[in-house]
């Protein structure tokens, strides 16, 4: 028996998962329409490489991994591209994101697929591949899969942790998965730890389910793999990749830092299985494991093609009349659906379907009485009520002093509170309120840089001027000291300089000016043609004949703004 | 809009509220066993003036009325000021106790949840401080009938000292100053029992049984009454060894006064005392040193309340400096 470590705190509450567990997984019927949104994963937004009307065939590259944070989309099926246009999104804020529409023509014809040994493949095309394969993380972060498949700094991972633990009270898919395929989870880990260069395996899975238990380690002796299947101690959120991490190895993961740091790396069983499917089938990830549970006469899981959408498989559980609304997730960390028909994407581990009567609203908040039955909850070891004080007060400072961000947002504290206050709630007001305040912060430090670097400049630029004018004065000045009055107009001036430099200066300016007015102006009339410089001269002869005319001007075509001057 | 988790253990304040109040029920019947039924009087009297003057002061404030009076917490502040002092203090001292601890220190804060003073123990300082002679007139285990306590509680004439006896701690003090040794002050005086005072080391009993009862059901955590009686013994102890005809023993400490009431129901609660692990040793061993302080040198015969005041404004700084080290930031990594 391996000697396991424990986390601080954590709930039981009612697991309610035999009900999803009783019938076998099956297959949810090909829907009338797929609606896959683009971005399925952390990182960047993949390019749509289809548009309307364009037919596609299963398994056909729709999006392209944009850089390498990021993750490929597949076709789900084969069939014709109706739309490639903003569809709901998966997500409680009911904004839209790009999806690609797609109508299925019943054929389910694959494209031609890729296929790899990843014994004789480098690590760099293997990890390209499962990119481009589109796998990420099926335990519900959707973490691209290819950048964690990487033995970190030193060259080689000590242990590789599978996650099998599924803590979520309803959520029965991993479970399901670990019973029917155990094989290829197997098969998958061993690809996984193949690339990390990883000592040992430890494929974790709470004692509450002994046939997966019992299956992985079937499955580990027939593929004749050293790896240890370990069952845990039945916990919330046992399942949480650091909390897992510390009840196999007793190691401490902090908030910010990668476990390859500390020569571990999580993967759940769901994304080993998916790593195998691509890599020996050279499926791409299309489908998942989807549990159906809570507000449904058969709770069930099912292999779902991501794009469904979700009503479509909750009505294959038959869906209860008094059904409000449809929670992703389980019913701690569960995050509630805008709308029915929302799709099925790759973070969908289960659908839970809610009803007033399953879970009822809370009832009234009160006054937080200190209990500290919050920090006996809490798995990351903080104070949560001192965290709902300083939240409340909106004493963001302080409540990032007693490590806010550590709070992995689990639910226990909300859960256990006698209070009934929605904990959870004000730490996110908090994180988000201390994320606006960090980019105004940016915002503003990069607009004072902007204005402090325009205040330099001009600064710098009339340094500049005030140099260039005094160079140029003095030049000015050394020249009227060396050349000899001419006339008397020009030797007012030349008088004034010697009692004052400024007078000088400005007259010298200003005959600076008049001589480029006069060579100015003629440019008026320079560029005419021949004639009619002619016609001109004809007219100032008619005008000096008529006698109305100025008697003399200078300037061989006189205009009109130069005539007022010589006016009386 | 509701957000996760979606599901909540059926927990309350009122169920807190009232795993303190049947707990307190073992040492109440010990009480009522060993000093007659007048006690009774004042709680029923202290829990109805403790719910209309919550609910007074909540409509003052424009608060919902009934979720403050449903969550019980303003009874057991009643409860336990009420078992602070003498079982047959005249009717209003009882109501001015209640007035204090409920309506000044516990409202005047911002109500339940943000007082930094045990209300109870305000009450009683209060009181002490105003009424001296009424609240150190102690009955005897079994010298007075319920007629006699009801006609005292509703304002009978009172001869103070016919009717109470000095108890065990006041006789240990008395007995002190006049330059005896404990065990000559011990043999002489029927207040002595067997442990501590005479009648009281029941009820002390049954307090410590209701106190296991908040340690079963997780209302408390051991770190408080453990550290108050682990202080009170240890100190008391050490200069007991030092000089037994001087001082008293640790067992007469525990098992005298209000120690037992105050190591599970007192120092526990937890909107005024420290809520950290370390932080609660603290407060509740700083509670016992100056109570023991007080006992043995102060100008009262016990000291608990004003242990329990002048830990309550340290508990910011207690907490503060006894924060536990978060996942993942423990000694060992960088």
């Amino acid at each position: 028996m391996r000697s396991l470590f424990r986390f601080h705190g954590g709930v039981k509450p009612a697991t309610n998962k035999a009900a999803s567990t009783s019938e076998p997984i099956v297959k949810a019927p090909l829907p009338r329409r797929l609606v896959v949104p683009l971005h399925q994963s952390i990182g960047g937004t993949p390019h749509p490489l289809v548009r309307a009307g364009q037919r596609v065939l299963k398994g056909e590259l729709i999006g392209a991994a944009d850089g390498n944070v990021s993750s490929a989309v597949h076709a789900p099926t084969s069939g014709l591209v109706t739309a490639v246009e903003p569809a709901l999104m998966a997500h409680p804020s009911g904004l839209t994101m790009l999806s690609v529409i797609i109508e299925p023509d019943g054929e389910e014809r694959w494209a031609e697929l890729d296929r790899l040994n990843y014994k004789s493949t480098p690590p760099d095309e293997l990890r390209d591949f499962v990119r481009d394969a589109g796998i990420v993380g099926l335990g519900g972060a959707v973490f691209p899969t290819h950048l964690k498949m990487n033995p970190g700094r030193e060259g080689r991972t000590r242990t590789l942790v599978l996650n099998g633990a599924e803590c979520e009270p309803f959520i029965t898919c991993d479970d399901m998965l670990m019973r029917e395929r155990a094989a290829g989870i197997v098969k998958g880990t061993a690809i996984l730890r193949h690339l990390l260069q990883a000592d040992e395996v430890l494929i974790g899975i709470e004692d509450n389910k002994p046939e997966a238990v019992a299956a992985m380690q079937t499955a580990v002796r027939a593929e004749g793999e050293s790896m240890e299947v370990v069952a845990i101690p039945t916990r919330y959120p046992a399942g949480g990749a650091k909390q897992l991490i510390r009840v196999l190895t007793g190691i401490e993961v902090p908030h910010g830092r990668r476990s390859t740091d500390f020569g571990v790396q999580c993967f759940n069983v769901g994304t080993a299985y998916a790593v195998f499917e691509a890599l020996t089938c050279g499926h791409p990830l299309i489908s998942r494991i989807v549990t159906v549970a809570g507000n449904v006469d058969r709770p069930r899981n099912y292999e779902v093609l991501i794009g469904t959408p979700m009503s479509d498989v909750v009505r294959l559980s038959g869906q209860r009349t008094d059904t409000t609304r449809y929670l992703m997730g389980g019913p701690m960390m569960g995050m509630r659906m805008p709308g029915f028909d929302v799709p099925v994407v790759k973070a969908t581990n289960c659908i839970l379907v809610a009803s007033d009567a399953l879970f009822p609203p809370p009832p009234p908040e009160q006054a937080c009485i200190r209990c500290g039955e919050c920090a006996h909850a809490c798995p990351a070891d903080l104070q949560p009520f001192e965290l709902y004080w300083f939240s409340r007060a909106k004493n963001f400072g302080k409540a990032q002093e007693y490590h806010l961000f550590d709070c992995i947002e689990c639910g226990c504290c909300a859960y256990v509170c006698p209070s009934h206050i929605p904990l959870v709630d004000y730490y996110r007001f908090s994180k988000s309120e201390i994320w606006a305040r960090e980019r105004d912060k940016s915002a503003s430090d990069q607009a004072r840089e902007r204005f402090e670097f325009r205040n330099f400049r001009q600064e710098r630029e009339k340094e500049e001027k005030a140099a260039k004018l005094a160079a140029k004065a003095a030049e000015t000045r050394a020249k009227l000291a060396t050349e000899p009055a001419v006339d008397g107009a020009a030797a007012t001036p030349a008088a004034d300089a010697a009692e004052d430099p400024k007078k000088a200066l400005i007259a010298a300016a200003l005959a600076r000016a008049q001589a480029q007015r006069a060579a100015a102006q003629p440019k008026n009339t320079e560029n005419l043609s021949a004639e009619t410089q002619a016609e001109i001269a004809q007219i100032e002869a008619r005008r000096r004949t008529a006698g109305s005319a100025p008697a003399a001007d200078p300037a061989p075509a006189g205009t009109a703004a130069s005539a007022p001057d010589t006016q009386p | 809009m509701i957000h996760s988790p979606y599901i909540r253990k059926p927990a309350s304040v009122q169920r807190v509220m009232g795993t303190v109040l049947v707990a307190l029920l073992p040492g109440l019947a010990a009480y009522v066993w060993q000093f007659g039924a007048g006690i009774l009087v004042n709680l029923a009297l202290g829990s109805v003036a403790a719910i209309a003057i919550e609910a007074l002061v909540m409509r003052l404030r424009k608060r919902p009325v009934a979720l403050a009076v449903g969550d019980l917490s303003a009874v057991v502040t009643a409860w336990l000021v009420v078992l602070s002092i003498p079982p047959i203090v005249p009717w209003w001292i009882t109501l001015l106790a209640v007035i204090i601890s409920i309506g000044a220190a516990k409202h005047l804060y911002g109500g339940l949840g943000q007082n930094p003073f045990n209300p109870a123990m305000v009450a009683f300082c209060a009181l002490i401080v105003a009424y001296p002679a009424l609240m150190s007139q102690w009955p005897g285990a079994g010298q007075l009938d319920f007629a006699a306590q009801l006609d005292l509680i509703l304002g009978g004439a009172r001869q103070p000292d016919g009717i109470t006896a000095a108890t065990a701690l006041d006789a240990l003090r008395t007995g002190m100053r006049s330059g005896a040794s404990v065990g000559t002050v011990f043999s002489g005086n029927s207040a002595f029992g067997m442990a501590g005072g005479r009648g009281w080391e029941w009820v002390a009993a049954g307090y410590a049984l209701g106190g296991l009862i908040l340690l079963g059901t997780r209302v408390i955590t051991w770190h408080l009454p453990a550290a108050f009686i682990a202080m009170l013994a240890v100190v008391s102890g050490l200069f007991w060894l030092i000089d037994p005809t001087q001082h008293a023993s640790p067992l007469f400490h525990l098992a005298s006064g209000g120690a037992m009431l105050a190591a599970f129901f007192i120092v526990t609660d937890p909107v005024s005392g420290a809520t950290t692990p370390r932080g609660k040793l603290i407060f509740a061993a700083g509670i016992a040193l100056i109570a023991w302080l007080i006992r043995s040198f102060g100008a009262y015969p016990d000291g608990i309340a004003f242990g329990v005041l002048l830990m309550n404004i340290c508990v910011p700084l207690i907490d503060m400096k006894t924060q536990p080290p978060v996942f993942g930031h423990r000694g060992g990594h960088s």
